[in-house]
């Protein structure tokens, strides 16, 4: 299946990726080749079969994964933020959200 | 520095070392070599000479009580380590460094191990080659020209180097074991659930697995020993009980029936790869292993299936860089949105990109059912197909990788070429069941190649002691 430069930007633009033009251009070829090989997949009849889940513990093993809801001590809101980019009294700062 | 941890112990146990000296040995081992093999992205000297200075009083006892006592390890750098920092190989997780320790981890220095450092590997885990890291290739020890694999290539270059005994990586589909491989060291992914996965920067949550590199079986199994059990801070814990592995290695195989599937030695495979895998499959049958025949029908697709779920999980667990709580932001960013944009696309490379972007595709509108559930139904049909083998035999065995490691670049250029390496390991993820990878011998160029053996859910008893009684006869 051919990926257009302009799937490639929708897909960018879902992803929260602001590619060059060099990038648009290269991930449009690479992700075609993928995906014409990922495409062997329909030789397969899978309509008998339903979609793996996931079922904790591997395959064989169920496991109760409830628990109490205690209240416990976390990291606090200094540590919290500490390592982020930019931040201030316990906040994280960001660029302006609305308008500008 | 070639010790296995029972020699390094008994060594303490004489009084002839202390965790000072072997650990000053392993940091000025691994940085006489870091220039060459570019196996670390942080060497914690200064943390490391701390924590075995406070162990030299004391070693004597410790090695009777803690499996690990004084024994020096390195982390791959994608396991969160309070204190020191964790990079993925990313730049967009800058210098951070973590408020709080992988369980692993935890349990690890528990167990009296020493952390040197944090070694590389492709950037989030995304490879299989050591190339995609924002710091520079990691090399192969055996020849610098070749790559190590990866993703967790600097923690196996780093044992093969004989720097440490021990190291940790992790395996989404092939990680440890392809590595191993190529390096020519004992590489395991345990059972999906045998391992908490907390603390371990998540790449594809149903896939990713922490599993110990060694230069022998009894050290890995002795590490798994250690990492292995349930943990309420990861649900996909397994809550079962963990035997104990050691007493597993007897090195007696008789009658253990191991399962040789026909569609891992057809086209693809390298001509020296088969004919040492081959040679290996007839040791453990000379040890009273009984060789039998079993299918996996799908092996074909397995590529195509990993792809679109490691990717899909990738892209939604790779949301959270966006440069608010930690690590690189790109500068003036009018909007917040577009400082979204600009640090993902800044900080991540090329790699990641490219997985982030099939993933997204995967899961978008229109193309959901298409790709990322067809994909899912594929991957049932893979696991009935274990469960089908397993009903056969009680280990499977074929090759870790269809070739000897390839040269720094050959295929950097080419993504799909890179993929096609996974064959062997990426279905051992999808099903979930535990798979080691043991030294089988050398290509004519003299580089590593690895025979997996792959077990049943949570038999990595047996597993081991199949990979335990090969390494004893080879």
């Amino acid at each position: 299946m051919p990926i257009t430069q302009s799937e490639v930007e929708k897909i960018a633009e879902l992803a929260n990726l602001e590619l060059t033009a060099e990038e648009k251009q290269s991930f449009s070829v690479q992700l075609a080749a993928i995906i014409e090989y990922i495409d062997q997949l329909n030789e397969l009849d899978t309509s008998a079969v339903k979609p793996w889940q996931h079922r904790s513990a591997g395959e064989m093993i169920s496991s109760d994964v409830t628990r109490e809801d205690l209240v416990e001590p976390s990291l606090g809101q200094q540590k919290a933020v500490e390592q982020a980019p930019d931040h201030d009294d316990g906040q994280f700062l960001v660029p302006r959200v609305i308008g500008g | 520095m070639k010790l296995t941890v029972e020699e390094l112990h008994k060594l303490y146990a004489s009084g002839q070392a202390k965790p000072s000296d072997i650990c000053r040995t392993a940091l000025d081992l691994i940085e006489k070599d870091h220039e060459r093999l570019n196996a670390f992205i942080t060497i914690d000297r200064e943390g490391a000479a701390q924590r075995a200075a406070a162990m030299d009083s004391d070693i004597q006892e410790a090695i009777k009580r803690k499996p690990l006592a004084g024994v020096p390890i390195a982390l791959k750098d994608n396991l969160c380590t309070e204190g020191i920092r964790t990079t993925c190989a990313s730049r967009i997780l800058g210098n951070y460094v973590p408020p709080y320790t992988a369980t692993a981890v935890k349990k690890l220095e528990e167990a009296g191990a020493i952390i040197v450092g944090k070694t590389n590997l492709d950037e989030f885990a995304m490879g299989g080659s050591t190339e995609n890291s924002a710091f520079g290739p990691a090399r192969n020890p055996w020849n610098e020209e070749y790559v190590p694999g990866g993703s967790s290539g600097g923690s196996a270059v780093t044992v093969a180097a004989g720097h440490v005994p021990v190291s940790i990586g992790s395996d989404t589909g092939g990680s440890i074991r392809q590595p191993a491989s190529f390096c020519g060291v004992v590489g395991m992914k345990p059972t999906y659930g045998r391992v908490s996965r907390y603390g371990l920067v998540a790449f594809a949550s149903s896939l990713d697995q922490i599993g110990p590199l060694a230069t022998n079986v009894r050290d890995a199994a002795r590490v798994l020993q250690v990492i292995a059990g349930h943990d309420r801070y990861d649900s996909t814990s397994a809550n079962v009980s963990v035997p104990d592995y050691l007493n597993a290695l007897t090195g007696d195989i008789k009658g253990l029936k191991v399962g040789v599937p026909p569609e891992c030695f057809g086209e693809g495979l390298d001509a020296e790869v088969r004919e040492k895998v081959e040679s290996a499959i007839r040791k453990l049958e000379e040890r009273g292993a009984q060789i039998v025949k079993v299918s996996l029908p799908h092996t074909k697709y397995v590529i195509a299936v990993y792809y679109i779920i490691a990717t899909a999980e990738a892209s939604s667990n790779l949301a959270r860089y966006d440069g608010v709580r930690y690590g690189f932001r790109a500068e003036e960013a009018r909007t917040l949105s577009e400082m979204y944009r600009r640090t993902r696309n800044g900080g991540f490379g090329d790699e990641v990109k490219r997985r982030i972007m099939l993933g997204t595709f995967a899961l978008s509108s229109g193309y959901y059912d298409a790709y990322y559930e067809k994909a899912q139904r594929v991957r049932q049909m893979l696991v009935n197909d274990f469960t089908e083998a397993f009903s056969e035999c009680d280990v499977i065995a074929m090759p870790t990788a269809p070739t000897p490691p390839f040269k720094i670049g050959e295929k950097s250029h080419d993504p799909l070429a890179m993929y096609l390496i996974d064959i062997f390991t990426v279905t051992i993820n999808l099903a979930g069941v535990p798979a080691i990878s043991v030294p089988c011998g050398q290509s004519s160029a003299g580089l590593p190649i690895g025979l997996q053996l792959i077990g049943n859910y949570f038999d990595e008893s047996r597993l081991l002691n199949a990979a335990y009684a090969y390494e004893q006869g080879r």
